[in-house]
């Protein structure tokens, strides 16, 4: 995407949430939903229609773990590390994945492929250990499970 | 007649491959030239045989699990249809032990109906509450409320509806209703299993809790880890305003009620209900000081009720049947049911609606089938992370919110994590340490800085580097966060920290002579 159309993008955006009460989480998720990410760029825009400061607009995305200011890989991998993975093995499926994918959370392989970040709960604890993957959960992931998987998204890239 | 087939749409079975299944069974029937209707149920809570494939047959659900897509086949060819048995074959649906024993008040029709159709819901009793609630004085919905018995099931299990009752009297010219769908502790599901299962309970419930203390906005703070949820809910709430359930002059009573979902951003403090709100109005997720109670000036300054998804699922119910009805289930002061969620290492996880009273124990055994390893269970984790870990000891202990307490343990929300022997209890009270530390607020010092410290200090004791020194260190910090904390985050990270201490010395590397000071 060109800077203009990422501009006019947010632009959209924020024209049709910002009457909403309580407006500045919708925005960021919509930015997030389409751009993948909340570019630096787009925090004067935000701040300035929502008459807010920029510092404080910066504060807000970077109190929540689940906004980013960086673009992320093509997929991005949630890895859960509560309690009921831990129980079920999610320490050693952990280790696979960062050394399969050569990275450690936070991160981004040098193919653009994959992003790795932690999780705490999906809610699939009924399941561990759990991962999402973009919208898509997996449960019981094994390390054999999780190569297919990554496979499988590899080779429709 | 074409059959009904039931392959569930619940997260945790798409998890283990359900969608796949479910493309199988209509790829197959096409291919046989056999008419199917295909209906994506919520979950029945069974997780072990999910994928599960229910079939209507003469007015009774017949059960087959777990099908994988390449067992579909092999169905078909046993006449899976007409109920016919197979090597999969699970007989009865409803007659399956786990399922059979459970009271199931506020999961009545999870895994039943289409969660997505309101003629269903309907025709399953839906919307009864609502109509009973609409013919009423509000004073007499609340009561009704109170009458049940019912405490939050968010954790704190304060009482529903003295919650209510505040909001009631104290007049505005604007009120909210907060369902906190942050479902952020580990261990718990049951809250999605609802939004997915069976989003029209929640909206009736919180409808009720609108006209009841005269509120006409409802948010539903909802977890952005839960995607599923979002679009059950999503859809659910459109059916509604296009049926008038929500909107102006709900059913020709006058009364407005507006529904809107907000997705939260992987923060677990925004979970505590006054973080909560913060995040709502659009700002760093701050846990407030209180007074002033969130009853009396909560979101935007306005009297706003705030309850967990469990809680207000269950007002239709109460609404429904009466508040007798709902409390002649339980005992002592925790009534009516608790959805309890079995996860970790467990042979059966799934979900058990049932009332208070049973051991925990039972649960684990009779329900949990014992560990999934087949080793013995060492700890139970109850109340999500910020709850204590359960020796074998304490495994008779009722599931009671006041038995719990009186050992220094809590039932919260009902999630219940066990591990088995080969896990270490220290390595799991510098989780929960690193857990604090990762999702303070920053508020407060001693969750701020206690709980970076508290980590590095459980290093140490690990590592044994002043190994006694430390562990005396580590009480002191606990008493720190345990009394200088404003919210249970800082506030209650020394339950598993100190039961993991006080049940397990031998993983901190100590005798239980050396533990004792
Ligand atoms: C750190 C923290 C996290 C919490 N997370 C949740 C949550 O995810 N869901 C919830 O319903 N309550 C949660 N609570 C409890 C809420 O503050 C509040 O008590 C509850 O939403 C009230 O609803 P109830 O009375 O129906 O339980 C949390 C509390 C704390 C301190
Ligand atoms: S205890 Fe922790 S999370 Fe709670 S208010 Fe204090 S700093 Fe924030
Ligand atoms: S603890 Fe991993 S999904 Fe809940």
């Amino acid at each position: 995407m060109t800077e203009s159309t990422t501009t006019e993008t947010v632009q959209t955006i924020i024209a049709e949430l910002k009457n909403k009460p309580g407006a500045l989480l919708p925005i960021l998720h919509g930015v997030q939903d389409t751009l993948g990410y909340i570019p630096a760029d787009s925090v004067p825009a935000i701040a300035q229609a929502l008459s807010l400061s920029r510092a404080e607009v910066h504060g807000v995305i970077s109190f929540y773990h689940y906004f980013r200011d960086t673009p992320p890989g093509k997929h991005t991998i949630h890895l859960c590390r509560a309690e009921s993975c831990q129980s079920m093995g999610s320490e050693k499926l952990e280790a696979h994945v960062k050394a399969t994918l050569g990275i450690d959370y936070h991160e981004t392989t040098a193919d653009g492929q994959f992003s790795l970040e932690p999780v705490y709960c999906l809610g699939n604890c009924a399941c561990s250990p759990a991962m999402q993957i973009d919208h898509e959960i997996y449960g019981r992931v094994s390390a054999e499970s999780f190569d297919a998987t990554i496979n499988d998204l590899g080779a429709d890239a | 007649m074409s059959s009904t087939v039931y392959v569930s749409g619940d997260s945790s079975a798409i998890s283990l491959g359900a969608n796949r299944t479910a493309a199988a069974i209509v790829k197959e029937a096409a291919q046989r030239g056999i008419a199917i209707n295909l209906v994506r149920n919520g979950s029945r809570g069974m997780y072990w045989l999910e994928p599960l494939v229910e079939v209507a047959v003469k007015g009774q659900r017949v059960a087959y699990g777990a099908v994988n897509s390449n067992d579909v086949a092999g169905l078909f060819d046993a006449d899976f249809l007409n109920g016919s048995s197979h090597t999969l074959s699970l007989g009865a649906t409803e007659e399956i032990p786990y399922f059979k024993n459970q009271q199931r008040l506020t999961f009545a029709r999870v895994g039943i109906t289409d969660p997505i159709s309101l003629d269903d819901y309907i025709a399953h009793d839906g919307y009864r509450g609502l109509k009973n609630a609409i013919g009423m004085s509000q004073a007499d919905v609340v009561k009704h409320v109170t009458d049940s018995g019912l405490r939050g099931r968010g954790g704190a299990a304060f009482p529903t509806g003295i919650k209510w009752n505040t909001v009631l009297n104290t007049p505005s010219e604007q009120k909210y209703i907060i369902c906190n769908a942050d479902e952020g502790d580990s261990g718990t599901f049951s809250d999605r299993m609802i939004m997915e299962g069976d989003p029209f309970v929640l909206i009736e419930g919180m409808t009720i809790a609108g006209l009841a203390v005269g509120a006409t906005q409802g948010y539903i703070y909802l977890r952005v880890e839960y995607p599923h949820a979002h679009k059950a809910l999503n859809a659910a709430i459109d059916k509604a305003y296009a049926a008038n359930y929500l909107g102006e002059n709900i059913q020709g009573s006058g009364k407005t009620f507006h529904l809107e979902v907000r997705l939260g951003a992987g923060a677990y403090v925004c979970g505590e209900e006054t973080s909560l709100m913060e995040s709502l109005e659009g700002k760093r997720g701050l846990v407030r000081f209180k007074p002033p109670l969130p009853a009396i000036s909560g979101l935007f300054g306005k009297p706003t009720v705030v309850n967990n998804v469990i809680s207000l699922a269950s007002v239709p119910v109460i609404l429904d049947k009466g508040g007798d009805y709902y409390r002649d289930f339980g005992m002592g002061r925790s009534r009516g049911t608790l959805p309890l969620q079995l996860a970790g290492n467990l042979k059966h996880t799934g979900l058990v609606e049932i009332a208070f009273g049973m051991t925990l124990r039972e649960l684990l055994y009779e329900y949990g089938g014992g560990s999934a390893s087949g080793r013995p269970i060492k700890a139970v984790q109850v109340g999500g992370p910020l709850g204590a870990f359960v020796p074998e000891s304490q495994f008779d202990t009722p599931l009671d919110y006041e038995a719990f307490a009186a050992n220094w343990t809590v039932l919260g929300h009902g999630g219940v994590v066990a591990f088995d022997d080969t896990m270490n209890m220290a390595k799991m009270a510098r989780y929960a340490m690193e857990f604090c530390a990762a999702e303070s607020c920053g508020k407060c010092t001693p969750c701020r800085i206690g709980s970076t410290r508290g980590y590095e200090v459980m290093d140490d004791i690990i590592n044994n580097v002043d190994r006694e020194k430390n562990v005396v260190l580590l009480r002191s910090l606990c008493d720190t966060l345990l009394n200088g904390s404003l919210c249970a985050l800082g506030g209650m990270t020394p339950y598993p920290v100190l039961s993991a201490l006080n049940h397990f010395p031998e993983d901190f590397g100590l005798t239980s002579h050396t533990n004792a000071a």
